[in-house]
């Protein structure tokens, strides 16, 4: 099971965080920062994984994004490159050729994806497909909900 | 699109979107702590608004600045209010807020239960997805116990969307309330078929994370993955049964002799890496316990891949390759370690994590033969390597290489000690004390090195002032403490020991470390010891002598004055000694013998598990204070030494382990807080040692310390390449002698074989003989101490000695025909035996047998069963006190048309009576389940008696039954222990239980039941206890011992065996021996004496017994002639 993923930049701000365990606030920003700076540290033609603490850690660099998962033990650890991977395909499908901007000005359509693609730390959709059209219905929905309002705001002002 | 454009405007007007925010950050760069926090008291203010939309905009910039690290858990109530709004824009809003920022600890998340199960029902399935997502992000055991019927209806949903969301929630949902697995995992099952993909992989994931966790239950459904293996194409859901797999093999090896094909099958056709790599991790897992009939192919298939993975181009595929490498390793080394060179290679890349998996690799693959080439090697890599921590790891791992099992490798200990010599010229390395630990074992147990590794460390310490400027700061100064002690104690073997004593009095010592000092102080008296030694010989040594004594009267008093208090002793006692010893000299009195005298005595390494073998002394009281338990402050220090005898007996290189500074500085500290506000303490205006100080001022002296940054090379000090070739030398000639004399038949040897040796060293493993003759000095065992055979184990699992017992020769019990009177053939008896109690007092274990418990199931009436009994015969382990007895199988089958095997709990007990707690006794179970079903709901009950009662837990009735914690695939065995409190133990008695359990197979389940009786003799009261000839005839003396005889007649045994047989069976222990005649002696756990006099003549043994509970004594005299008159 995945314990957490964490997207970041190469100058280490953190643009998206997903804690699939509970823990407290604090470990959380500890673990952060520590993990930030073991991932930052390495050189590019390094593995993608590494030992830390009591976890495996798979990481990728996208453009200046690195996506970086922790899983347990007995996770396969390129299957979670995998996960990394169709994640970033996902995106890219979805904001049209993302990049870091997209991430961070709609970071909550990120989370949105995020979550049809994964849940509770396992894979919920293998297809990418089927991913995507959930979340085109739901946009949907939501857009469906925010134009009456927007209509009845107008018809107020004017 | 132009309404869109409005709307923005408007929401413009009155606040800041979260585009906004972002933007703002972004051109705050300089303040945006500033710049937040303005925004925070503005996100405040929206908050209190009316409106639904502000709201959720405000909290969807909470959830931003979250992310940047700021606490929103102020705002938690806020987002549940969001949360609850009609509008999916807005609910989704809250739903994220919520994922991201709630806990277990936040409190709020009780008020939002309704709230969810309104939207898991909710008609629109996007609301119950986001509320699914939401809940699997902060579900806690309150909301998995309120909502998991909710959910489970869920999982039947219409819509795939929901199935699979449901499916995967309740795997969160049965971490945090347990109680729904059992009535969700039909569903769930259910689930492994479902027409769309998404949920059956769904359905896989969560099985397969369950199973991960206990295998044992999910063993059921390996057919059903088996044929979902061999169908899907999904390499996603794939990996996960081949993953569960994996969790399932080492339970059931005929799985793996199964799976062997489609995996291969797999390994050969698959493109995908991650399956393949999964394959590889399944095989390995199934390998390592099947044995060689179960993955064979599969093992040399996943080494070749394993080896291909490693020469891949992509960092990371080498690293798995390695990883999985290090997998097999760990059972079959014969198959990686054809791979040395391939791995030593992966310690030149330059991705650190390669190189530490590579290290790792290389610990399980040295033999006697390619020790020192690695480790030359490795020393290569130490001098090269330039990040400190990487370095660090390889030296540990050079010395964990070196000294593993028991310097098992090592062949040449001069070489080994040229290593740790050279070693210590790293710089900043942390593993001084590793080091130093290393040496000071070696030396110790290594008699042959005395003399070579004392000239080494006479080296050392003679070269440590042009080291220590850079040792000191860097701990690898620990070394010199190892030196120090070394030669002081060793000194026999010193060349020079006025020189080296000149080197540890040099005023630079008094810059090292308290503790390292105070050693270098005690073994210059060592060495000054030696120098009286060797004065008596001749009139030029009395000169040195006489120098030497000067030389201490003249460096001592720099001790003296040291800080440190253990130095400041050790070195006033010393410098008293020397000018007592020089007044003597002048009276030309000869004190060299009685200063050696000081220091006489070897010192032996003890062995681990000596203390523990102490036997306890009669009538010693381990936790009995001595002293009346200290008030307050001094608590945590009186733990630590009561905590001292548990622990790990001492070593020798234990004594020297450093003490904590931090410990001793705060001690002291405490200790002088303590003499301050003692009025009967009377204080110094200033401490004494300062006073020194001031007056000379020695601390004022500016040292210059040398900086060296190459490492320093000593002349004299040997190098390890040096016998690396020299090495090689005597092995070739031990070779050539070798070759010379039986070269026929070692050729004959090789071939039959076979190859495998690689041609640079055609010598085999065992050809190699040690360069010195190495004894390395076994470990002492204390005298008397108790032998046994539990050696291995873990000392703190209670269950250690419950091995399934059985006693060579115990006592049969007849079938009790009252209870079996309506089944078909009865009863089977079952000679159980019951095991050794164990004390686990602090200091010492005694284990011995506590036996004869006879436990005897009985037939349950409701089915008609066929009884095979198989008795096994096993032997008893040489040397082991512990014995293995018949053990016996039932096999039984229902008469009901199908052969069907039917299990039976076969169950093996042992009674531990514990002296700390007279009145207690505790039944170990094992319960083995022979049949083919599953075994679960197992429930223990038994009839308590008015003198013996079940301990139940709390609250239960006296006739509830206790569940057994466990649940009992086919043939596996597990224990469990039922505590019993015994009023009387003066009699033996039999406690009538049931054990009833439901039978699980593939047509269904069915509540059995299982009678049996549990026996309590009186000899399972008894402990063995050693009794000293003296208090045993005081005992006997004594008015209150009432006696009773018993007569054995036809006894075929000889004595000896005779007497072993009452001592084994019933617990006694030989006082005294005589001819045929011995005194014996037990106890019981209340304490009653039991002394036997047992004579034997012609066949006939007469037992006269004295105790002081005479009913007790009847009933035991019973069971011995039990004994006898059964064998």
């Amino acid at each position: 099971m995945m314990r957490f993923m964490l997207l970041f930049s190469r100058q280490g701000k953190l643009r998206l965080q997903k804690w699939y365990t509970a823990a407290a606030e604090r470990d959380r920003k500890k673990m952060v920062r520590e993990l930030m700076q073991v991932v930052l540290a390495r050189k590019p033609k390094m593995c993608s994984f590494l030992e830390w603490r009591d976890l495996k850690i798979v990481y990728k660099r996208y453009a200046s994004l690195y996506f970086c998962c922790a899983v347990e033990e007995q996770d396969n650890e390129l299957v979670t490159l995998e996960v990394i991977h169709r994640f970033v395909e996902l995106l890219d499908k979805y904001f049209g050729s993302v990049c870091e901007l997209d991430i961070i000005f709609n970071f909550e359509k990120a989370y949105f994806i995020l979550d049809e693609f994964l849940m509770g730390g396992e894979i919920q959709d293998t297809s990418k497909k089927s991913v995507l059209k959930a979340i085109e219905q739901a946009d949907l929905l939501q857009e469906e909900d925010e134009s009456p309002r927007s209509v009845l705001e107008e018809m107020g002002l004017a | 699109m132009a309404l869109k454009k409005v709307k923005g405007s408007i929401d413009r007007i009155f606040d800041k979107n979260l585009q906004d925010l972002v933007r703002g950050i972004r051109n705050h760069k300089d303040d945006e702590a500033k710049y937040i926090s303005t925004c925070i008291d503005e996100i405040k203010q929206e908050l209190k608004q009316e409106n639904i939309s502000v709201k959720a905009n405000a909290v969807c910039k909470l959830t931003y600045l979250q992310m940047l690290g700021y606490d929103i858990s102020w705002a938690a109530f806020n987002i549940v209010e969001v949360m609850s709004s009609s509008k999916f824009t807005y609910k989704r809003m809250g739903y994220l807020a919520a994922s991201q920022s709630f806990h277990d600890g936040t409190d709020v998340i009780m008020l939002t239960t309704n709230q969810i199960r309104k939207d898991l029902n909710s008609p629109n399935q996007y609301d119950t997805g986001v509320a699914l997502t939401g809940l699997s992000c902060f579900v806690t055991p309150d909301l998995s116990r309120d909502l998991a019927n909710d959910i489970m209806t869920l999982m039947s949903h219409t819509k795939p969307y929901i199935r699979k969301k449901a499916v995967l929630i309740m795997y969160k949902v049965f971490l945090k309330y347990p109680e729904s697995l059992r009535p969700a995992f039909p569903r769930l099952k259910e689930k492994l078929d479902d027409p769309d993909p998404g949920v059956q992989s769904a359905a896989v994931n969560v099985i397969c994370e369950l199973a991960r966790r206990n295998p044992k239950n999910y063993l059921s459904l390996a057919p059903l993955f088996f044929k979902l293996m061999t169908s899907s194409t999904n390499n996603w859901v794939l990996i996960k049964i081949i993953k569960l797999f994996g969790a399932l093999t080492p339970l059931e090896p005929r799985l793996g002799k199964k799976l062997i094909e489609p995996l291969t099958n797999l390994i050969h056709s698959t493109s995908a890496m991650s399956l393949l790599y999964e394959c590889v991790n399944t095989v390995i897992a199934g390998r390592t316990v099947s044995g060689s009939s179960g993955l064979c192919v599969g093992l040399s298939v996943c080494a070749s891949l394993c080896v291909r993975l490693c020469f891949s181009l992509s960092p990371s595929v080498k690293y798995l390759g390695l990883l999985a490498m290090s997998k097999i390793l760990k059972t079959h080394p014969k198959s990686v370690q054809s791979h040395k060179d391939l791995i030593l290679q992966c310690l030149d890349d330059k991705d650190e994590s390669i190189r530490l998996r590579a290290l790792d690799l290389l610990y399980g693959m040295v033999s006697k033969k390619n020790l020192m080439e690695i480790v030359k090697k490795l020393m290569l890599h130490v001098d090269k390597a330039e990040g400190t921590t990487y370095r660090d790891e390889l030296l540990t791992k050079i010395i964990d290489i070196c000294s593993q099992s028991n310097y098992q490798y090592i062949t040449n200990f001069e070489w080994y000690i040229s290593i740790l010599v050279e070693l210590t010229r790293l710089e900043g390395t942390r593993h001084g004390h590793l080091i130093a630990s290393q040496m000071l074992d070696v030396a110790v147990r290594v008699k042959a090195i005395r003399g070579f590794a004392v000239s080494q460390m006479a080296l050392l310490l003679d070269s440590a002032p042009l080291l220590s400027g850079n040792m000191q700061r860097k701990g690898i100064c620990e070394v010199l403490y190892a030196a120090a002690w070394i030669c002081g104690e060793f000194s026999e073997y010193l060349e020079d020991p006025v020189q080296t004593l000149e080197a540890m009095l040099r005023p630079k010592v008094s810059t090292l470390p308290g503790h390292i000092q105070a050693v270098y102080v005690q073994n210059a008296a060592k060495l000054f010891a030696a120098v009286l030694r060797n004065g008596q010989q001749g009139s030029q040594e009395g000169a040195a002598v006489q120098e030497t004594i000067q030389l201490l009267t003249d460096q001592l008093p720099i001790f003296v004055q040291s800080a440190d208090l253990e130095v400041q002793e050790r070195a006033s006692c010393f410098l008293q000694l020397v000018k007592y010893i020089q007044k003597l000299q002048q009276k030309d009195v000869d004190v060299g013998e009685e200063v050696t005298a000081l220091f006489a005595g070897e010192l032996n390494p003890v062995a681990p598990k000596a203390q523990k073998k102490v036997p306890v002394p009669e009538g010693l009281d381990l936790d009995a204070w001595i002293n009346d338990p200290p008030s307050e402050p001094e608590s945590e220090d009186e733990k630590s030494k009561s905590a001292f005898a548990e622990e790990e007996p001492q070593q020798p290189r234990q004594r020297h382990r450093e003490v904590d500074e931090k410990e001793l500085a705060r001690r002291r500290e405490e200790r002088k807080q303590e003499q301050a506000n003692n009025p009967f303490y009377i204080k110094g205006s200033t401490p004494a040692p300062k006073g020194y100080q001031d007056t000379m001022g020695v601390e004022h002296i500016p040292v210059v310390q040398i900086d060296l940054s190459v490492p320093l090379k000593v002349p004299g000090m040997a190098t390890s390449d040096k016998y690396v070739k020299i090495e090689e030398e005597r092995r070739k000639r031990d070779r050539a002698e070798k070759g010379k004399k039986k070269e026929k038949k070692k050729k004959r040897e090789k071939r039959s074989r076979g190859d495998r040796r690689n041609e640079s060293g055609p010598e085999s493993e065992e050809d190699i003989r040690p360069a010195q003759t190495v004894d390395i000095v076994t470990e002492e065992m204390p005298e008397n101490a108790l032998p046994s055979d539990d050696e291995d184990r873990d000392p703190n699992d209670p269950y250690r000695e419950a091995v399934v017992a059985t006693s060579k020769s115990t006592t049969e019990e007849p079938a009790d025909p009252g209870q079996g009177s309506d089944t078909e053939d009865a009863v089977s008896s079952f000679p159980l035996r019951c095991f050794p109690d164990v004390l686990l007092g602090p200091l010492g274990v005694t284990a011995r047998d506590l036996p004869a418990m006879h436990f005897m199931p009985q037939k349950s009436s409701k089915h008609k069963k066929k009884k095979q009994k198989k008795e096994k015969e096993e032997k008893e382990k040489k040397k082991k006190k512990q014995h293995r007895v018949p053990n016996q199988e039932e096999e039984e089958s229902v008469q009901n048309g199908t052969v069907e095997e039917e299990e039976d709990p076969l169950p093996v007990c042992d009674v531990q009576g514990n002296l700390q707690d007279s009145s207690r006794v505790v039944v170990s179970v094992i319960f083995e389940n022979k049949s083919s079903s599953f075994l679960k709901s197992m429930e223990f009950n038994v009839l308590d008696s008015l003198n013996a009662k079940l301990q139940r837990p709390e609250g239960a009735g006296p006739h509830d039954s206790l569940s057994v914690p466990f649940q009992l695939p086919p043939g596996v065995s597990n224990e469990a222990r039922f505590v019993f409190s015994v009023q009387s133990i003066v009699m033996p008695q039999k406690l009538k239980g049931t054990l009833t359990f439901i039978v699980k197979s593939d047509d269904g389940s069915s509540h059995e039941k299982l009678d049996f009786k549990l026996h309590f003799t009186c000899t399972s009261y008894l402990t063995t206890t050693p009794c000293y000839s003296d208090a045993y005839a005081k005992l006997l003396e004594s008015a209150d011992m009432k006696g009773s005889s018993a007569r054995l007649q036809g006894v075929g045994l000889p004595f000896q065996h005779l007497l072993a047989k009452i001592c084994f069976h019933h617990h006694f222990s030989v006082v005294e021996k005589i001819n045929s005649c011995a005194s014996l002696y037990s106890r019981s756990i209340q304490g009653h004496h039991i002394c036997l006099l047992v004579k034997y003549t012609d066949q006939t043994v007469t037992i006269d017994a004295k105790c002081d509970e005479s009913s007790l004594l009847g009933n035991l005299l019973d069971e011995i002639k039990l004994t006898f008159s059964q064998s």
